[in-house]
């Protein structure tokens, strides 16, 4: 089994990625897809009806989504092996710029657009900086000077990232990623781990509670006048 | 980069699927190619391809080669081996910077070292537009025409390539005919997509665009020379009309007979 895990802002074109993706696999490739979110996604649903592959989609409500993505990812592939598939593909929600949902022995992809701010790369450089690949997408929207000076914020974040760039919804320049994904090793016999500690926020705000005032939450709070942040509860 | 480069485009399919009206077009050092057809006919994706370097990968299936061969990997990837600038239609940057910051990162992107070339960048820029550029000048700031004329002058100056690509230069109030004589004479392939008739009959060759393939690429002969000379005129009439109407003339007491005149006729009456 290989596993990509697909990450990057929202509307940043990871689906027309995946999408491109599927349909340029190597010949033997079964791939199943799974979209994490908070409220609402169809790229599931869109994704099973153009190429008819399984699918499975989960909703973390209340809970930072690559939180969710890292209690399931288990499941998801004992799930993907149990159908006899062999290539799963995660896609995370693309909500907190900050998190690295990538793995041991995953393909750990960043996708980013082309028009997201030249600084855009350094505010989200966890995200870049963990991943195999950035995919930079939407770049025939931009002028070629542009994105040549984009590619040059991510170098800055990530000096050895191998960088992607592409026009997703034609599928120009992926031929790249196509490579690195067939050279990618399946899953290996060793417990599969995240690569960085993401700053994953699940804390009782995140989870959904409104009061304000740290004495009304648990976790890592901080009293106003006190100068460093502390632990409550067990 | 002064090394020569010749260009082979090897040809796709259309929307319909139908293989293109060429074989193969070879563009090589000092040849320039005009782009003609109408909108939506595959112009952009033509030079898309051709700055991608495709491999059959693009939605057309052509494939590019340089000097016969499939362009090494550095070529397509690293800009500072790329030997081919594009000039695009957008006439606006988004990137965050100043205009000094974004020159000197597309410096260390292209030409390590060389930050000499940022002051020759933004003279030749201010060259293009009557409006001048300041280094510190926002980028998502410039106008449209300052924007292109930035862009034109960073292709020219800091990517300096062999190959340059330009998509409808003549529609961004800039200085075209300043613009096109800084591309003549050298020994770049220039290949510009143009909707312009001057531009697009002085160039050697030129590729006709239709449902998003190549119909026919036509060479120049020599015997269209006489509508060069006509479009020449006709351009020289028009550059002065839009000079004064942009200085907020009115030519209400001339005859409106003056903008619908053929050439010949409005030349005399030029001179009167």
């Amino acid at each position: 089994m290989k596993l990509l895990i697909i990450a990057g802002p929202p509307s940043g074109g990871k689906t027309a990625v995946i999408r491109q993706v599927i349909k340029n696999l190597p010949e033997g490739s079964l791939p199943a897809f799974l979209k994490i979110d908070v409220v609402h996604a169809t790229e599931d649903q869109e994704l099973a009806e153009e190429f008819d592959i399984p699918v499975k989609k989960i909703y973390s409500g209340d809970v930072c989504p690559d939180h969710m993505g890292i209690l399931v990812l288990d499941d998801a592939l004992r799930w993907a092996e149990s159908i006899s598939r062999n290539i799963l593909i995660i896609e995370s929600a693309g909500l907190c710029l900050r998190c690295t949902p990538y793995t041991t022995y995953s393909l750990g992809i960043a996708v980013v657009s082309a028009i997201s701010g030249t600084n855009s790369p350094l505010k989200m450089a966890p995200l870049l900086a963990l991943a195999d690949v950035a995919v930079v997408t939407k770049t025939d929207l931009v002028s070629q000077a542009e994105k040549e000076v984009f590619r040059e914020s991510i170098r800055k974040v990530v000096p050895e990232i191998d960088i992607v760039e592409t026009n997703a919804i034609q599928g120009t320049g992926l031929r790249y990623l196509m490579r690195r994904i067939a050279n990618h090793p399946a899953i290996g016999p060793d417990q599969i781990k995240l690569r960085g500690a993401p700053p994953l926020g699940v804390c009782t705000v995140c989870i959904g509670k409104k009061e304000i005032g740290w004495k009304n939450h648990f976790g890592v709070i901080r009293p106003l006048d006190m100068p460093e942040p502390l632990y409550r509860g067990d | 980069m002064t090394k020569q480069f010749t260009l082979t485009v090897q040809s796709g399919k259309n929307r319909f699927g139908e293989q293109e009206g060429f074989e193969t077009i070879e563009i090589r050092p000092g040849d320039t190619l005009a782009i003609v057809g109408p909108t939506g006919s595959g112009k952009s994706a033509l030079i898309n391809d051709i700055e991608t370097l495709a491999q059959g990968d693009s939605i057309t299936g052509r494939r590019v080669l340089i000097n016969g061969q499939e362009p090494p990997e550095s070529f397509v990837r690293e800009p500072a081996s790329k030997p081919i600038a594009m000039i695009t239609q957008n006439t606006r940057c988004l990137a965050d910077l100043s205009v000094e910051e974004f020159l000197r990162m597309h410096i260390r992107a292209r030409k390590p070292g060389r930050e000499d070339l940022l002051e020759e960048t933004i003279n030749l820029a201010n060259t293009f537009t009557g409006e001048a550029i300041s280094l510190k000048s926002r980028m998502s700031g410039l106008s449209g025409g300052q924007t292109r004329s930035l862009m034109i002058a960073d292709a020219l100056v800091i990517g300096d390539t062999p190959i340059l690509l330009l998509d409808e230069i003549e529609n961004a109030g800039i200085f075209k005919d300043r613009v096109i004589q800084s591309l003549h004479g050298g020994t770049k392939a220039v290949i510009l997509v143009t909707h312009d008739p001057y531009l697009a009959l002085t160039a050697d060759r030129r590729i006709v665009m239709k449902n998003g393939g190549v119909a026919s690429v036509i060479e120049s002969t020599g015997e269209e020379q006489y509508l060069i000379e006509d479009l020449a005129l006709i351009e020289d009439r028009l550059h002065q009309i839009r000079e004064k109407l942009r200085h907020g003339a009115d030519f209400s007491s001339l005859s409106s007979k003056v903008l619908i005149t053929p050439a010949r006729q409005s030349l005399q009456l030029n001179r009167v």
